[in-house]
């Protein structure tokens, strides 16, 4: 009987493929598939990563900002406005990086395609398939930190070494944004009219009214705690401050913690939404 | 290097899947389930959705080997139960064991040796039929090597071969229905879940997934289906459930519930619109087990047709036309759970 014969290479095919893993280990498996996704896209998303941070620093920072030094305004801290503009930029930019690889996406495999509950079917937990996605998210923040970084330095915006730190910085500014994202878009069951409100009452005013642009100094009194409460004025001030090299450790740390514990959050509370929607 | 090559041999998916069952169900291993086929041990299983309760208190036990059909109207509780069995829907009460194992807690364990074939298409449209079994045999931890081997064993299974590298969009209905069958395969499961595995295929297209699950069945896979389809639960099922308002109606196999619930023989007779309701009534005198007046139609469970149709003509009714037909699925499914367009 052949049957026999195949039982070793059974018991080895068995003991190779456990199915099941440590957490971590299974949320590598969702973010492989990202991977697969991504083979798909990657070139056209590299000509986005790049073009973009020369657009903005090109017309922001050259073309607007030799009208804002001919003024030398002092809120600026005594630096040319591309030089201020640069950093700030970088993590407003991780916030759009991570707006969209959240939102639609998240939607699009649970509502659309499907995909997160044909994962869903297999070994994976719904917070593998979470995980999975922000480890993916944090690998495209890191693509378009380090592309942001390399172009803002080419642009002669850099004041300080410690603009290398700046990367990890943006790319928890964008997993601050992220995770609580894909947290509340795996809940949407009816349409997708929340993101398209998420985008214009919140997204676009973050990335107006956040300090990227100008100081928040120059906002009236009575708005600026808004922005402070706002992940994104957390990763500008600390983005600049080590771009500029005026950081501060005390300072770090606290933007630093708040980011760290909007993630926290937002991974909190994924856990339970994907579960929620997934597991019914 | 032999080794590889005979299990590289081994064309079903499926005979390998069955060793390493056996392997898995060494003594020690099934703790807490007396006998080890035994898969699937449901007992008074309830899902409630808020006020609703989708399924109701059922009792069923799978066994190793056996194709087991859970048929039932849309609603019944079919795709609840297949959720809570796939692991991806805790039960709200009763006691359910899967493989020996308890889905709340060991879902992941459990789902490693299952395979599922939903409903609806699940597959990512954009990418190509070998990156869909790619992507899923990464979901169960499978290295590359492996995945690479089953895809082309399974792909010549299900007859995809030829559009291995094609994208996932222009594929006919049948054709991911198949592709979803190779899928739900990659890991050599133990049981296969299929809901209502041909809904919305063309006859052609039926035909051929059907004839891919009984291949499935002869090399022994233990499959658990649900469906409305009467001929699709008598082609695959040993036994089947009929399921309504999320409990069972009836159970047996496909044939003990024809004898069950049914006659041996259906006299189905048509009259002239005017006379429809008249002849009913008249009908009413006929000796046959039961008599069922539709809209359009009377019809006679009988014992034997046209002895029957002999004993109309009797009555002095002459029908339109008349037709005698074996008893079906059909017939017990109608007559459990009603027919609703009509009640409606």
């Amino acid at each position: 009987m052949t049957v026999a014969s195949d039982v070793p290479a059974a018991r080895e095919a068995a003991a190779r493929e456990p199915g099941v893993a440590g957490p971590w280990a299974m949320a590598g498996r969702a973010f492989s598939a990202w991977l697969v996704n991504y083979r798909r896209t990657w070139r056209g998303s590299i000509y986005s990563s790049l073009l973009n941070p020369v657009l903005y620093l090109g017309a922001m920072g050259l073309g607007l900002g030799t009208l804002v030094d001919k003024h030398h305004a002092a809120s600026l801290g005594g630096v040319g406005y591309l030089t201020f503009l640069a950093p700030g930029l970088l993590a407003a930019m991780a916030m759009q990086t991570a707006v969209g690889e959240s939102m639609y996406p998240v939607y699009t495999a649970v509502k659309w395609q499907h995909t997160y509950q044909a994962a869903a079917a297999t070994p994976l937990r719904p917070g593998d398939l979470f995980r999975g996605h922000l480890m993916f998210t944090t690998m495209r923040l890191i693509m378009n930190a380090v592309i942001f970084v390399a172009i803002m330095t080419a642009f002669g915006a850099v004041r300080s070494a410690w603009v290398l730190a700046a990367v990890p910085v943006a790319v928890l500014t964008g997993l601050a944004f992220a995770a609580p994202l894909d947290a509340f878009a795996v809940t949407q069951e009816k349409n997708d009219q929340a993101f398209n409100v998420i985008f214009r009452f919140g997204m676009i005013p973050l990335f107006l009214f956040s300090g990227t642009f100008f100081p928040i100094t120059q906002l009236p009194g009575w708005i600026r705690p808004v922005a402070y409460v706002t992940p994104l004025w957390h990763g500008v001030a600390l983005c600049r401050s080590l771009s500029l090299g005026t950081a501060d450790v005390l300072g770090a740390v606290g933007h630093i913690a708040y980011l760290t514990a909007v993630a926290a959050l937002g991974l909190y509370a994924g856990q339970r939404t994907y579960r929620r929607r997934l597991h019914v | 290097m032999a080794i590889r090559a005979a299990s590289g041999g081994v064309r079903c998916p499926v005979l390998t899947a069955v060793i390493r069952s056996e392997l898995s169900e060494a003594p020690g291993s099934v703790a807490g389930v007396p006998d080890p086929d035994v898969l699937i041990k449901a007992t008074g299983l309830t899902k409630r959705f808020g006020e609703f309760t989708a399924v109701d208190g059922i009792d069923f036990e799978l066994r190793r080997g056996e194709a087991f059909g859970f048929l039932g109207p849309n609603g019944a509780g079919k795709s609840s139960t297949m959720r809570m069995i796939g692991c991806v829907s805790p039960p709200t009460g009763g006691e359910l064991t899967i493989l020996g194992m308890n889905p709340v807690t060991q879902g992941p364990a459990i789902r490693a040796r299952l395979g599922v074939v939903p409903q609806e298409d699940t597959l990512d449209a954009e990418l190509t039929v070998r990156e869909n079994l790619l992507i899923y045999g990464r979901y169960f931890g499978l290295r590359r090597p492996v995945i690479a081997e089953r895809t082309a064993r399974l792909l010549d299974f299900v007859q995809l071969s030829e559009r291995a590298d094609d994208h996932v969009e222009p594929l006919s209905g049948g054709m991911k229905r198949r592709l979803t069958i190779a899928r739900s395969l990659i890991n050599e499961p133990e049981i296969l879940i299929l809901d209502e595995p041909t809904t919305g295929l063309d006859p052609q297209a039926r035909h051929v997934v059907w004839d891919r699950l009984f291949r499935l069945k002869q090399q022994g896979v233990t499959l658990i289906l649900t469906t409305h389809y009467m001929d699709e639960a008598e082609q695959l099922c040993d036994r089947l459930v009929v399921m309504d308002g999320g409990r069972f109606a009836a159970e047996g196999s496909p044939r003990e519930l024809i004898e069950t619930y049914s006659s041996r023989e259906v006299l189905e007779l048509r009259f002239e619109i005017a006379e429809h309701e008249l002849a009913a009534a008249k009908l009413a005198h006929a000796p046959a087990e039961r008599i069922e007046v539709l809209a359009d139609r009377v019809l006679l469970y009988v014992e034997d047709g046209d002895a029957a149709l002999d004993d109309v003509r009797g009555l002095g009714l002459e029908p339109l036309t008349s037709l005698v037909r074996r008893s079906t699925l059909e017939d017990v499914f109608l007559r459990l759970t009603g027919r609703r367009l009509e009640d409606g």
